[in-house]
C-alpha cells in the first residue's frame, strides 16, 4: 500500500490568517465562523491581558467558540481528580493530590528551531498577544474513557505564526518541565524525561489544536498541566502534553515520550480510531465518566467526532500502521 | 494454645468478618455511606474485587507456609474459608466486569474472552476457581480421592496466571503487580524448596506431610 505522509504546510499558509479556516469548514459553518472570526479581528477584546495567576481565579475576556461541542461538560471535580500526568504519579487521582503544592509562575517557553523569531519568553508575554477562547472539547483517553471538557485557550496556530516558521518547519516538537524536585513523578522511571510530544505542521496549524491556558472560566489547575498545555481534540488524551516549557520547529518527526516507551503500542500519530484496537484492549467503544455505574459504554467516533474538521489531514495516509 | 472448639468458635468468624470488610466497603461506597469511590466507579468497582480476589489467593496460598513454620496446625482449618473468599471476589470481579463494563453486551465479551490475551488469562483463573469452589466441600473431596488433590494443585496456575492478568493490564508502571509476583514467587519458591529438599532426605524416614 502507498503510503504518504501528509502533506507539508505551505509557509505562505502559516502566515496568512485568511487560510487557515479551509473551504470546507466555511461551508459547514458558514456565518457562525465566519462572523466570530470577523467579530474577533473587528472589536474582540482588548488584547495584552495578563492572566492571573493563583488557582481559581477567573480568566478575563473569554470568548465562545464555535467549535465547541453542545454536549454537557463533566464536573469540574471530574476533570481535576481523575487524569494522567506521571509528572505526578502514576494513579488517576495522584495529579491532583501531588500537585497542590506545585508552583506554576513564574514560568518561561523556549521556543527554538526553524523559525524566525526564537528566544525564551515569559509565560506572560507569550500569552499577551492573543484572545483567550472557551473551547468545549470531547477528551477520548487511550484507556477507554472520556470526558467533556471546557478548556480556556489559545489556537496554537495563533501562537506558532507569531514565531515565523520557516519552510524546513515541518513538525512541532514539545517538552514539559523537568524538575523532579517539583514534579515528585519524575524521581521515578516509568517513563523517559522530560515528557515529549509532536505535531505535524498541520496539525499543529489545525483551527481546533489550542494551547490551554484555564478550565471552566478559570486559571488552569495544576493537576491540568498548569500553566500551559496542549489540546488536540480529535487524538488520544496522552498527545496533550502539559506543563509544556518548551516548543521546537523541527523538519523530522519527533520522538514521544509514549513512543519511546512502547512503540508497538503507542504511534506519533495517536487519533482516536474506534477500528484500529491498542495490541491489549479494544478501543471501539468509550465510558464517559460520570454517566453513572449502569450507563452503557459508547461507541467512540472517529477522530473522536472530528473527522469533518480533520480527516483530509491524513488522506492516502494507513491509519493502521500510523496508528 | 488453640484447641478445636476456639478456632471454630473464634478464629475462624474473626476472619470471615475481617475477610467480609473489602466487599462491606464497596457497598457503603456505592450506596453512598461512604464516599471513597473514585471518579470512574466501574473502574474502582472492578478493581477493587479484582485486588482482593489476587490477594485472598496470596493468602491462601500462605496459610500451608505459615503452618509449616510456625507450627500452628489450627490455621489448616482456615485454608479453605480463605480459598472461597478468593473465589467469591473474583467472582465479583467477573460480574463487575461482566455487568457494568461490558453492559451484558455478549459480543463484546466474547471478544474480549477470546481476543484480549490478558482478559483470557483472567477468564481462565476464573475457571479454575469456579472447579475448585464446587469441589470444596468434603462430600466432593471424598468422591473424586486422589483427583480432588491434583484438580486443587492449580491454584498455583490460579497465582500466576492472576499475576499475570493483572501485570499485562497496567499501562507501563508495573510496580504494583510486581509486589504480587515477588510474594507469588516467595510463596511457590518456599514450595519448590521443601520439594527439593524433601527429594534429597528420600532415604530418611520422611517428615509429616501437608
Amino acid at each position: 500500500m502507498l503510503i504518504r505522509k501528509p502533506s507539508g504546510i505551505r509557509p505562505s499558509e502559516i502566515t496568512s490568517p485568511e487560510n487557515y479556516v479551509d473551504r470546507r469548514r466555511f461551508l459547514a459553518h458558514g456565518a457562525a465562523v465566519g462572523g466570530a472570526l470577523a467579530a474577533g479581528h473587528a472589536a474582540g477584546p482588548a488584547l495584552g491581558a495578563i492572566l492571573p495567576e493563583r488557582l481559581g481565579e477567573k480568566l478575563d475576556d473569554v470568548s465562545a467558540s464555535p467549535f465547541s461541542t453542545e454536549e454537557a461538560p463533566n464536573s469540574f471535580e471530574d476533570i481535576t481528580t481523575y487524569n494522567n500526568y506521571y509528572e505526578f504519579g502514576t494513579g488517576k487521582a495522584d495529579p491532583a493530590r501531588n500537585s497542590r503544592q506545585f508552583e506554576p509562575r513564574p514560568w518561561s517557553l523556549a521556543v527554538s528551531g526553524h523559525a524566525e523569531r526564537t528566544g525564551t519568553f515569559d509565560f506572560d508575554d507569550f500569552v499577551k498577544p492573543h484572545r483567550l477562547e472557551e473551547r468545549i472539547y470531547r477528551m477520548r483517553c487511550v484507556e477507554a474513557w472520556s470526558m467533556v471538557i471546557p478548556w480556556v485557550g489559545i489556537p496554537l496556530a495563533d501562537i506558532i505564526r507569531q514565531f515565523k516558521p520557516t519552510a524546513s518547519a515541518k513538525y512541532v516538537s514539545f517538552k514539559t518541565l523537568h524538575d523532579p524536585q517539583r514534579m515528585p513523578g519524575q524521581r521515578s522511571r516509568v517513563l523517559e524525561w522530560p515528557y515529549r510530544e509532536g505535531l505535524t505542521m498541520a496539525e499543529a496549524m489545525h483551527p481546533l489544536t489550542i494551547l490551554a491556558v484555564g478550565l471552566y472560566g478559570e486559571v488552569l489547575p495544576n493537576a491540568n498541566g498548569a500553566p500551559i498545555r496542549l489540546v488536540v481534540p480529535w487524538k488520544y488524551g496522552f498527545k496533550g502534553i502539559k506543563g509544556i516549557v518548551s516548543m521546537e520547529f523541527v523538519e523530522r518527526q519527533p520522538r514521544t515520550s509514549w513512543e519511546m516507551a512502547a512503540a508497538k503500542e503507542y504511534g506519533f500519530y495517536a487519533n482516536v480510531n474506534p477500528e484500529v484496537d491498542h495490541p491489549r484492549w479494544s478501543q471501539a467503544r468509550e465510558r464517559r465518566i460520570g454517566a453513572g455505574l449502569f450507563a452503557a459504554k459508547q461507541a467512540t467516533l472517529m477522530f473522536n467526532g472530528y473527522a469533518e474538521e480533520v480527516a483530509h489531514l491524513y488522506q492516502g495516509l494507513d491509519l493502521r500502521r500510523n496508528f | 494454645m488453640n484447641t478445636l472448639s476456639q478456632v471454630r468458635f473464634v478464629w475462624k468468624p474473626l476472619v470471615f468478618l475481617l475477610s467480609l470488610l473489602p466487599a462491606a466497603f464497596v457497598v457503603t461506597d456505592v450506596t453512598g455511606l461512604t464516599s471513597s469511590l473514585g471518579v470512574n466507579a466501574v473502574e474502582d468497582i472492578q478493581d477493587r474485587f479484582g485486588n482482593w480476589g489476587l490477594r485472598f489467593v496470596l493468602i491462601a496460598l500462605a496459610v500451608t507456609p505459615l503452618r509449616q513454620i510456625t507450627g500452628w496446625n489450627w490455621l489448616a482449618r482456615l485454608r479453605r474459608m480463605l480459598g472461597l473468599f478468593a473465589f467469591c471476589y473474583v467472582l465479583m470481579h467477573f460480574l463487575a466486569w461482566l455487568i457494568l463494563d461490558q453492559g451484558l453486551l455478549l459480543s463484546a465479551i466474547l471478544e474480549d474472552i477470546l481476543e484480549r490475551p490478558f482478559i483470557t488469562i483472567g477468564f481462565a483463573a476464573f475457571l479454575l476457581l469456579l472447579a475448585m469452589a464446587v469441589t470444596s466441600t468434603n462430600g466432593m473431596r471424598r468422591r473424586l480421592g486422589k483427583r480432588w488433590q491434583q484438580l486443587h494443585y492449580s491454584v498455583y496456575i490460579v497465582g500466576i496466571l492472576g499475576v499475570w492478568h493483572y501485570w499485562w493490564q497496567v499501562k507501563i508502571d508495573a510496580r504494583e503487580p510486581a509486589i504480587y509476583a515477588a510474594v507469588l514467587g516467595i510463596l511457590l519458591g518456599y514450595r519448590l524448596l521443601r520439594l527439593r529438599r524433601r527429594k534429597r532426605d528420600q532415604v530418611r524416614p520422611a517428615p509429616s506431610t501437608e
